[in-house]
């Protein structure tokens, strides 16, 4: 079947280009939503992600989910120190570090509104465990004091956390004496101390979590069968940067559905509003629609040729909005994750396959709205087309 | 062209027999035309003449292949075209008639040169074919230098030169022209008029026109009245 020139679509919407803009600007608005919900998702998703280490290993208590649920008391450490497989560091010592991890209410800059954040007791091997971890201002906290170190987000983020700055928490004040900036991960929304001033001033006598270095990925299955074998460790070990993941999914999952559900409803006004601009479109060229059909162009024909300018229109919302979207990459949000009950930091992140999904999302609305136009432009019989003309 | 007579008497391009056309509007039935029979021949200028409402567009456009009638048949280069499917019809229009209204319909949005290139594009011809066949058509109305201006760049004489154009660019063996002159002056129309003659002595177009002037209709080489859906005697020679 022969087809009605793409010349002729598109200039009938540069014809009616303030109409056409305007349809297309509402449309662009529900594409921005889409697309940047997909994007804070994905945000989250990465941030998560990006804070495991590959060949690190992640201790909880057996079925505690997340660190702030989990407790392996001093006994259960000290076993799982001795595993057999596990990476040391130059000096012979191994990569392990037994850490208490505590939430604490703290003000915001912004507007002095208290937040949820993560306390991480840990050792100056930390360090060497993540790697992703680099001192951007001060020194790392010295053991056996009341020093702190700040995550970048943190330190921004929050009274008292900045360099040089005093905590009063647990009746004692930290001094804080560096910031650290952990490559856009979760930890640049943590605060560190020292582990055992920490266990001391928030009298807790069992750590969260016990992470360590996995020699290498064959010791994995030997260190597996020990942990089952030994009746005494009550745990689970997972690779960290399994744990992350699944720390992002409910939240970034829960972010999707909701801004995919916000994106349908208001989808239904721009795809009304793209039916009226087609229905406008259709009514103001029914003597075009019966010349065309005379002079031998299918039913068909027009049906696709409308549907195709509904599809243009559409896609040009589509990029508007993809455009916006994309330049929101560049800010930094934040939000309390509801799995760790924590502030996480993170970006909106732009992929190509929320790319391809929001165009396909646009191009949806652009044949919803177009269709009924379109069937009603194919429908029409050419005489009645031309006397209405 | 490849359509055909019957090869009975005259060279007969049109055998019209016993053709009604009633429209159903709700409740209303309203016919238009009643029994009706005419003959066309090949290479013949043919005006329709007759009152207002008395059905010469309903005709028209049923010749054409736009309408399908109530009842009776429209033999057209041998092919019954009351009996063919919507999409047989539309094929077959596209590679037989050629269409001239009266208010030109044109496609605002396109060029001289792509408004007659339009009907190019349903047939097999290659782009650089259809350059040519669209600038001869052009050279024919004498709109070479309008080629790329819009319609509403052009007088209406000019856009119903350009919709002449268009109607001749796939050389249909039968040109239909509702009342081609109705929006033009005097001058413009007589041009029109002289365009078609041309079609008519020197490619061999048969040409059916409606039309309320008699002017106009003087210009044909015969003439068809209808009057109530039935068509009544003509004082001219070789009517029907
Ligand atoms: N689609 C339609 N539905 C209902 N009635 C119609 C339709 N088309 C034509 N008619 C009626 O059929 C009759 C003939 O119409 P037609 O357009 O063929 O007349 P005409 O001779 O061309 O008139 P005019 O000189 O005014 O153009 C008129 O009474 C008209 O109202
Ligand atoms: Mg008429």
């Amino acid at each position: 079947m022969k087809a009605i020139p793409l010349s002729y679509i598109a200039r009938n919407l540069w014809v009616r280009r303030v109409t056409t803009l305007l349809t297309a600007g509402g449309m662009a608005l529900v594409v921005f939503v889409f697309a940047t919900v997909l994007m804070m998702s994905e945000g989250i998703r990465a941030t998560l992600v990006a804070t495991g280490q590959a060949d690190n290993m992640l201790v909880l208590r057996k079925g505690a989910g997340a660190e702030i649920n989990s407790g392996v008391s001093r006994g259960q450490a000290a076993i799982i120190e001795s595993l057999p497989g596990i990476a040391t560091d130059g000096n012979g010592q191994r990569l392990v570090s037994k850490e208490p991890v505590v939430l604490n209410n703290l003000p915001k800059r912004s507007n002095g509104k208290p937040s949820n954040v993560t306390l991480r007791g840990t050792s100056p091997l930390a360090l060497a465990l993540r790697p992703q971890v680099r001192l951007i201002e001060g020194r790392m906290f010295r053991p056996g004091t009341s020093e702190i170190v700040t995550g970048r987000s943190i330190a921004n983020g929050f009274i008292g956390t900045g360099l040089g700055e005093t905590l009063r928490f647990a009746q004692r004040d930290w001094i804080v004496v560096g910031v650290f900036d952990s490559g856009r991960t979760g930890f640049d929304s943590e605060i560190w101390g020292d582990a055992e001033q920490m266990m001391a001033a928030f009298r807790r006598s069992a750590y969260s979590t016990i992470v360590f270095r996995l020699a290498d990925q064959g010791a994995l299955p030997a260190l597996l069968a020990a942990i089952d074998a030994d009746p005494r460790l009550q745990i689970d070990a997972k690779p960290e940067i399994q744990f992350y993941a699944e720390q992002s999914e409910a939240l970034a999952t829960f972010i999707r559905y909701l801004g995919l559900f916000l994106s349908l409803i208001f989808s239904i006004g721009a795809i009304v509003g793209a039916m009226i601009t087609m229905f406008a479109a259709v009514a103001q060229r029914i003597g075009e629609i019966g010349t065309l059909r005379a002079l031998g162009f299918r039913r068909t024909a027009v049906l696709i040729a409308f549907l195709a300018e509904s599809l243009l229109l559409s896609l040009v919302g589509g990029l508007i909005g993809l455009a916006a979207a994309a330049s929101m990459q560049s800010v930094d949000i934040s939000t309390t994750n509801f799995q760790t009950f924590s502030e996480l930091a993170f970006q909106f992140k732009f992929t190509a396959r929320i790319a391809v999904q929001t165009l396909a999302f646009a191009l949806f609305m652009g044949f919803v709205g177009g269709f009924i136009p379109a069937w009603r432009a194919a429908r029409m019989k050419i005489v009645d087309c031309l006397r209405e003309a | 062209m490849s359509v055909t007579g019957d090869g009975g008497a005259g060279q007969t391009l049109i055998r019209i027999r016993n053709l009604s056309k009633a429209y159903v509007r709700g409740e209303q039935f309203i016919p238009v035309l009643q029994g009706l029979d005419l003959d066309v021949r090949r290479a013949e200028f043919v005006a329709l003449m007759g009152p207002s409402g008395s059905g010469k567009s309903t005709l028209l456009n049923l010749v054409a292949g736009i309408d399908k009638p109530s009842g009776g048949s429209i033999i057209v280069g041998g092919v019954d075209i009351a009996t063919l499917s919507e999409g047989a019809l539309a094929d077959w229009r596209a590679a037989h008639v050629g269409f001239i209204f009266q208010f030109y319909n044109l496609m605002p949005v396109l060029t001289a040169f792509e408004n007659v290139e339009l009907p190019l594009l349903l047939t097999t011809l290659s782009r650089r074919e259809r350059k040519a066949h669209v600038a001869a058509a052009l050279d024919m109305v004498r709109l070479t230098d309008r080629v790329d201006h819009y319609p509403n760049e052009l007088s209406g004489g000019q856009q119903q030169r350009v919709a002449i154009a268009r109607a001749l660019v796939t050389d249909p063996t039968l040109i239909v022209a509702d009342e081609p002159t109705g929006d033009l002056d005097r001058v413009t129309g007589g041009e029109v008029l002289d365009l078609l003659d041309d079609l008519h002595r020197q490619l061999g177009k048969t040409i059916v026109m409606v039309t309320h002037d008699p002017k106009a209709a003087g210009r044909a080489e015969r003439m068809v009245h209808l009057e109530k859906g039935v068509l009544v005697p003509d004082p001219a020679p070789g009517a029907v």
